[in-house]
């Protein structure tokens, strides 16, 4: 299996064999922030540029640390004091970067598509740090790898993802690499956070949390993005808490040994508990740190494929 | 000057004429359609396989002039219309300023004096500003030469000033062309709501949108005793509509453009701008439903609803750039392959849609061959298969979503009052 494409912007573009590709090699780049020298010299010389036009820290950071770990140089781009607020266009921004002679631009945009078309317009590698509502593939392979870590496997897992799944990238890219992956997604949500057709993608879909619960393997437990859809109908967060909200006691009654996930940032009291964010079952610290080797992995083939050529 | 076109298959469904015949044009007139008419001083057009039909009469065209000239302009866009064998155009009226005075009519209908290469008809606006607030002087429209209105882009939302609108139209005879949208309902939707919207994370448009509008501007209409006209149909429940207010007597009509037979939302798989319309581009099964209703005649028209817009407006996010397509060239050879070539229409029933309809429903004298009629005709190398090429498009603006595809069907001759306007 050689990957072949210069970007990555979204795992419904992918195939299995190039997902397991991408896990298999943050498998190998995560010794490396073991070490006492955090460092290999894979990228050295190499220019990385984070363009992040919503506010993000885990995601930039974990970019940037994962660039200098490969010995990239990182350029942080923060677009409130570039010339994009004088009213650049994003492909004239992309342009003058690639002029730079920079190998790679990491990009959080907004707008559904912008990395899409960003990757159209320029030679160097894009990789998508998240668009819209449409995909955030490194955080959806660093779930992936630490279910595969905790669990052993992805084939055959019940997964559910529960929450925001009409605003939530995280929920899009998830739901495509685990059912290439052969496991069963459950999306559990209320239905005014369901978007039309979601089903086609695989999915199961149920609005009864304590049902589902009972049966799955991993629960990922999204982030109620509010400030992502201003004027759209969002449930009333108490009541939303109570419903679906994760609780220990909803735990109780699910497998022992149930993987609990979150992409962060929490709203605590919201999506679940404060005990159970910092509870036995929480992977959600392991899934900051694995979220570096798998973003080594992704800087590191589409890297390679440019300068292949391919 | 003369023209003799010889010996090509003249489709003329006014006259219910499709036969190999030959047509000898007298100045600006039409002076003879018949077998082996023989001119010797006139020129003559060898057009043996070709096909000979009236001029397309385009209902649904945005010539941006005045104040977007840097998008298209009654020169250029004409000059696209010629491209494409069109010989009339309806300009719609957002312009900026919006035609929805005297004045503005006045000042367009100057620069038509001077620029057009085709006829160009003018549409004025239902209401000032096209700010669905307060009706414009509908018959001092009229009178400066609108031949309908409309407030395209927008559709008005009050159900009381929409009812006065017809009224005034109806006694002023003037044609009421409706855009149907019910903003409430569309939002902030960018494509079709569905599977697809959810797929690549973008705001849907429900078809609700459309035909709760359609339907709504359908029972005012009947209610006032004007006619309507619906443009740009694109999703079944709308032809559904449209089909029961014929049936019971209400004067509508409806056009559609070749982009809602054409392509579906999955044709937007990677965030191409150049599909983003509005209304959106909808399913198979309105696809098929909008293919059905062309056949068995429940939508009218085929419009190109040509909308230009410039690269700096397309080639950004595609929450960001604007709606719309041009559409004036490549109109005829996307029908041809999708509606001819899959037997939809045979070549009579498209050559109504495109030049007979469009001129009875805007009460025009056009769109058929009769002795002493204008001379405004085309030439069709139907068999001919080309690509649509960017850098051949005549257009100021280069957003259509056809760029690079094989096409069937060439304009080789496109005569507007007995001139040869455009030649391949």
């Amino acid at each position: 299996m050689i990957w072949t494409k210069k970007d990555l912007l979204g795992l419904e573009y992918l195939t299995k064999e190039e997902i397991e590709l991408i896990l298999d090699t943050a498998e190998s780049f995560k010794e490396v922030s073991t070490r006492e020298i955090k460092k290999v010299p894979a990228l050295r010389g190499k220019t990385a540029v984070n363009l992040f036009y919503e506010p993000s820290t885990r995601t930039r950071v974990s970019f940037e640390v994962a660039a200098k770990r490969l010995s990239a140089d990182v350029i942080n781009i923060a677009t409130e004091t570039s010339s994009v607020r004088k009213g650049e266009t994003l492909i004239d921004t992309g342009k003058n970067i690639q002029a730079l002679k920079a190998d790679i631009i990491i990009m959080r945009h907004n707008c559904s598509g912008a990395a899409n078309m960003l990757a159209r317009a320029l030679d160097i590698s894009v990789v998508n740090a998240g668009d819209g509502w449409h995909e955030h593939p490194t955080q959806a392979l660093l779930d992936i790898f630490t279910l595969k870590e905790k669990l052993g496997k992805i084939k055959g897992l019940n997964v559910a993802i529960v929450g925001d799944i009409a605003h939530s990238r995280v929920a899009r890219s998830n739901i495509w690499g685990l059912t290439k992956l052969g496991a069963e997604v459950i999306l559990c949500a209320p239905e005014m956070l369901l978007p039309v057709g979601i089903e086609l993608t695989g999915a199961c879909i149920s609005t009864n949390i304590d049902e589902v619960l009972e049966k799955v393997d991993a629960v990922n437990v999204l982030r109620m993005q509010f400030e992502r859809d201003e004027g759209a109908a969002f449930p009333e967060q108490l009541d939303y808490f109570k419903k679906y909200g994760i609780t220990e006691q909803r735990l109780s009654k699910a497998k022992k040994d149930i993987v609990v996930m979150h992409p962060g940032p929490i709203n605590r009291g919201i999506e679940m508990s404060s005990a159970v964010a910092d509870g036995v079952n929480s992977v959600i610290l392991e899934q900051v740190t694995n979220g570096i080797a798998v973003r080594m992995a992704v800087l590191f083939l589409v890297s390679q494929a440019k300068d292949a050529g391919r | 000057m003369s023209i003799l076109i010889k010996g090509g298959r003249v489709i003329d469904p006014g006259n219910k004429t499709d036969a190999v015949l030959d047509i000898l044009i007298e100045g600006s007139k039409i002076a003879k359609v018949a077998k082996d008419i023989q001119a010797p001083s006139a020129t003559e057009i060898d057009a043996r396989n070709k096909i000979i039909a009236p001029g397309i009469i385009d209902i649904h065209v945005h010539l941006r002039q005045p104040g977007r000239e840097d998008k298209e302009t009654v020169a250029s866009g004409t000059a696209a219309a010629a491209k494409g064998g069109v010989t009339t155009v309806l300009a719609m009226p957002n312009t900026q300023p919006a035609m929805d005075s005297v004045e503005h009519i006045k000042f367009l209908q100057g620069i038509i004096a001077n620029d057009a290469l085709v006829n160009v008809l003018v549409c004025g606006t239902i209401t000032r500003g096209r700010l669905g607030q307060e009706l414009s002087d509908i018959v001092a429209l009229k009178k400066a030469g609108a031949i309908a209105i409309s407030d395209d882009g927008n559709s008005i939302a009050s159900d009381n000033l929409m009812l006065e609108a017809f009224k005034q139209a109806k006694q002023a005879g003037l044609l009421t062309i409706c855009h149907c949208e019910d903003k409430k309902l569309s939002g902030q939707g960018v494509i079709n709501l569905g599977f697809n919207s959810t797929r690549l994370g973008l705001r849907g448009i429900s078809n609700e949108s459309e035909y709760k509008r359609v339907n709504r501007d359908i029972e005012l209409a009947e209610q006032s005793g004007a006619a309507v006209h619906i443009a740009h149909v694109s999703c079944r429940e709308s032809v559904e509509i449209i089909a029961k207010a014929k049936k019971r007597g209400v004067k509508v009509t409806c056009e559609t453009a070749p982009h809602y037979f054409a392509l579906t939302e999955e044709d937007i798989i990677d965030y191409d701008t150049n599909m983003k319309v509005n209304p959106p581009l909808r399913t198979k099964e309105d696809v098929a439903a909008i293919k059905a209703g062309l056949k068995n005649g429940v939508i009218d028209v085929i419009a190109s609803d040509h909308a230009p817009h410039t690269e700096n407006e397309k080639d950004i996010e595609f929450e960001r750039a604007e709606f719309g397509k041009i559409g004036l060239e490549s109109g005829l050879a996307i029908s041809i392959m999708e509606l001819i070539d899959t037997n939809v229409l045979a070549w009579p029933e498209l050559v109504r849609k495109i030049s007979l309809n469009p001129a009875e429903i805007l009460g025009i004298n056009k769109g058929i061959f009769s002795a002493g009629g204008d001379a405004d005709v085309i030439i069709v190398d139907a068999a001919k298969e080309f690509v649509l090429e960017k850098k051949k498009i005549v257009s100021k603006s280069k957003n259509s979503p056809f760029i690079g595809k094989k096409v069937k069907g060439l304009v080789e001759y496109t005569i507007y009052n007995g001139k040869i306007v455009y030649k391949s």
